[in-house]
């Protein structure tokens, strides 16, 4: 079990070593920071001086290097774009990011079993049949279009809620939440919905299938035959056998809910991270996208370890299997 | 009596209405700081015009009006030495009073290497304040035109800044930030409340203004916000979440027109838009056999007439442009109807010019184009790919985000490339310095055509040390006819700026796109 873990946190490093090596190598792609910095008037020795202040003459791998050395040390650099440090700039704006991401992943998750168990018992009503089309739409539209038409609609139309921003934020230690104020909650609506429907839909329809494949299992009809009662067949012995690969889905999916805030966080202009890395793309802000994706990339790589060890302690086989390597 | 009373209770009723008054702004980006000499951007420095002001101003007109400064003239024995008078009684927000020392302090600091001002005011050699309320600019040369150049160059407080160790502009490497980024003591009509970068930023409106009675003030409290995406920020409008916002959409403008209770009010903007082309004898992405065609002026001349200025007006730009005929807003010194003047697109003559110059079979050529720019910038250079192509002239489009375009012509490494071009000292010389000297170390640092002409470089140099500003003009109309004649840039147009707001915002629009609320009133 141990050696395993090692071998695995192992792994983990070199994923993340090797995509802050392919981030930096892309990053002279980007653009070149410099013009950004200095206005019209700058002249050609500005910009020299300021490039080789940034160290943005080096090969990559130098500039990679330095980026590593400083990040053990808890240093992220100063951000080109505001000139404040990195790691203060992530930690203001990650609150929002995470808040968004929980309330979205919590409406994904109870409303996909939710609508999944439904439409899986009652697969040939109609109200089944609205909802498979209706999340046909979720799956197929992109995500910038259902937040432009919420906010047409409930911003613009109907004026019930707002279309930008994070409303009211109470800062406790540190952390600035939402949740605690009326404008925070309302402005949470729209986002959150845009940002879970896609994912709703995915596990709505996992749940379905899952379930009309359990539903078909001997031991549900055995079960039937025994005279149990339909709810009872349903909820405690169908549902529960449906959630281990929807666990396994969701814990993924919460990733990328974070990740893929981006496009939701620029629509609403949600103040997350997401929305700070659109920016830094557009001024490269090579110290902050940086940053950013190596917190991605470290997020992906705990939740898939974490991931990995459930298994080893939800599925037996697994155990064996480890044992009998080790004889 | 009684009416009196009543009278008396409406006006104070309507006064405080008047005084409690909140304006929630917002456009498309956040400035990216509060120091005043570290960022020579367009939304940074408007909002910090809020807060902090320059001696010299320039008011919504365009005209240059006093601001911490009251008189300013030529020293009457020494040329290079500019003698302003300061105004007396202005406080700044935490107090103090505003000093000559201050105005020293500020511009040194801007001066200073880290900060990003200094290529506004790179003629002056250094400033002593002769007594608490003057101030003495010595220039490198005479400067007729310096109180031209310290519109965005603001005043803060020099003994705030050294006790919140501030002196220094911020160094990009150089570890932490600095207090100035995020605070503020300016002596402007409004002050700091809060500020969440990227966020929000609110200000009130200073009790201590020296302006409180000149200038209208009428909102009490500014709420700015940032909206990236503009079908958001043009909800918010809509929905009422916001009063006022700058960066409107084109094709949105008829929306807000229909809906009545909010209005759109335009002006010229300072910033003409135009493509470069690379004059020298090579081609940077393959040269034709037989040279670089548009090193030969009738080929670009040919090119300028391919150009249907009027269809890019009223197709591309939804008739939100103003056509140029010169790489020059119609307000900058040395501008002229004449000079304006374009030629009538005529396909079949460009045809003919090309043939008579040896290319009649066209030529093949790159265009470099930003997409996240200028005003449709992408759409444009698709417009002209298409007039090009009329001509014979195949162009590869090449469109590309502003910061892998921008360092291509910097670099020197297009043939073809589109730019825009704002004149922050509405005067010619600042073109001229930048776009059409010889690139060299300070001098045609943004010309990216290859083009030299000597005779312009020296008048150049000439025109910025001219105190006779008679003879200068002259000079500058015998520049302009020199330049034109060249045809190394193809000007395209103006952008016209919008600004869209509720019926009740009384807005002083002006050419910079650089908000003055205190020009604002409540209608």
């Amino acid at each position: 079990m141990l050696a395993y873990i090692i071998r695995r946190v192992a792994q983990s490093v070199l994923v993340l070593l090797v995509t802050g090596f392919v981030a930096f190598s892309m990053f002279s792609f980007v653009g070149d920071p410099v013009e950004n910095m200095l206005g019209q008037e700058r002249t050609q020795a500005d910009v020299d001086r300021l490039r080789d202040q940034l160290g943005l003459d080096r090969p990559f791998a130098v500039q990679y290097w330095k980026f590593l050395e400083q990040a053990v040390q808890g240093n992220f650099g100063l951000s080109y774009r505001q000139g404040r440090p990195v790691s203060e700039i992530l930690a203001e704006r990650l609150p929002a990011t995470l808040e968004l991401a929980a309330v979205s992943g919590l409406l994904a998750l109870l409303g996909g079993i939710g609508f999944g168990i439904f439409t899986a018992i009652r697969r040939r009503g109609a109200a089944a049949n609205v909802i498979m089309t209706v999340s046909l739409i979720g799956v197929s539209l992109p995500t910038f279009l259902i937040g432009i038409l919420l906010i047409y609609v409930f911003s613009v139309e109907l004026g019930w809620l707002p279309s930008f921003g994070r409303g009211d934020v109470v800062n406790l230690g540190g952390w600035s939440t939402g949740f605690l104020t009326q404008s925070g909650l309302k402005a949470l609506v729209l986002p959150a919905i845009t940002l879970g429907l896609y994912q709703m839909t995915l596990i709505m329809r996992l749940v379905r299938t899952e379930m009309l494949e359990v539903l078909r299992m001997d031991y549900i009809r055995f079960s039937r035959a025994r005279g149990l009662r339909e709810r009872a067949i349903n909820f405690r012995h169908a549902l529960k056998n449906t959630l281990v690969p929807v666990i396994t889905i969701t814990g993924l999916q919460l990733g990328s809910i974070i990740a893929f805030a981006i496009i939701t966080e620029t629509v609403f202009q949600w103040p997350g991270v997401g929305l700070l890395f659109i920016n830094a793309i557009q001024f490269v802000d090579i110290p902050v996208m940086a940053a950013y994706l190596m917190m991605i990339s470290v997020m992906f790589v705990a939740i898939n370890l974490i991931v990995d060890l459930l298994y080893f302690a939800i599925d037996p086989r697994l155990r064996i299997d480890g044992k009998a390597g080790g004889h | 009596m009684k009416n009196m009373l009543l009278a008396a209770t409406a006006l104070t009723l309507s006064m405080t209405m008047a005084q409690a008054e909140t304006l929630r702004w917002a456009r498309s980006g956040d400035a990216l700081t509060l120091d005043p000499h570290a960022q020579n951007e367009g939304p940074t420095l408007a909002l910090m015009h809020q807060m902090m002001e320059p001696l010299v101003l320039r008011n919504p007109a365009g005209e240059l009006e006093g601001a911490l400064a009251t008189d300013w003239s030529v020293s009457s024995d020494n040329p290079d030495v500019w003698n302003f008078t300061l105004r007396e009684g202005v406080k700044f927000h935490d107090g103090a009073d505003f000093t000559a020392e201050d105005v020293v302090f500020s511009l040194e600091r801007a001066l200073s290497e880290n900060s990003d001002m200094k290529g506004l005011i790179s003629s002056v050699a250094s400033v002593e304040a002769v007594s608490d309320y003057e101030v003495r600019i010595t220039t490198k040369g005479p400067n007729p035109l310096l109180p031209a150049a310290l519109p965005n160059i603001l005043i803060i407080d020099k003994d705030w800044a050294e006790a919140n160790d501030t002196v220094h502009v911020q160094d990009v490497e150089g570890g932490d930030e600095t207090y100035a980024s995020r605070n503020v003591n300016g002596t402007g009509a409004y002050k700091l409340v809060s500020r969440e970068a990227d966020v929000k930023t609110e200000m009130t409106a200073f009790d201590g203004y020296w302006g409180k009675d000149t200038y209208p003030i009428g909102y009490s409290d500014i709420v700015y916000t940032p909206i990236q995406n503009p079908s958001t920020r043009m909800a918010a409008l809509f929905s009422g979440e916001v009063d006022f916002i700058q960066d409107v959409p084109v094709q949105d403008l008829q929306r807000i027109e229909q809906d009545p209770g909010l209005k759109i009010v335009s002006s010229p903007q300072n910033r003409v838009i135009f493509f470069g082309l690379n004059t020298s004898d090579e081609l940077v992405n393959g040269t034709p056999e037989g040279g670089n065609p548009m090193a030969d002026k009738a080929v670009r001349e040919a090119m300028n007439m391919a150009i249907n200025r009027d269809a890019i007006k009223q197709v591309v730009m939804r008739g939100q442009s103003i056509p140029a005929g010169v790489i020059m807003p119609p307000f900058v010194n040395g501008w002229s109807e004449e000079l304006n003047s374009m030629p009538a697109t005529d396909v079949a003559a460009a045809k003919a010019k090309l043939s008579e110059a040896g290319w009649g079979d066209g030529f093949t050529v790159q265009l470099d184009c930003p997409n996240d720019r200028y005003v449709n910038d992408e759409a444009i250079c698709q417009a002209v790919v298409g007039m090009m192509a009329q001509i014979g002239v195949t162009v590869n489009l090449n469109a590309q985000p502003k910061a892998q375009h921008f360092p291509l012509i910097s670099g020197v490494e297009s043939d073809f490339y589109m730019l825009g071009w704002g004149v922050p000292s509405y005067d010619s010389e600042y073109i001229f310095n930048f776009l059409y000297h010889t690139k060299g170390e300070l001098y045609g640092t943004w010309n990216g055509t290859h083009y030299s002409n000597e005779k312009l470089d020296e008048m150049t140099k000439a025109i910025a040390a001219e105190v006779d500003l008679e003879k200068r003009d002259a000079m500058i109309d015998e520049m302009w006819a020199m330049a034109k004649a060249d045809a190394v840039y193809l000007p395209i147009h103006h952008q016209v700026l919008n600004w869209a707001m509720k019926t009740s915002v009384g807005a002083a629009v002006d050419a910079d796109d650089q908000v003055k609320l205190k020009y604002f009133s409540v209608e």
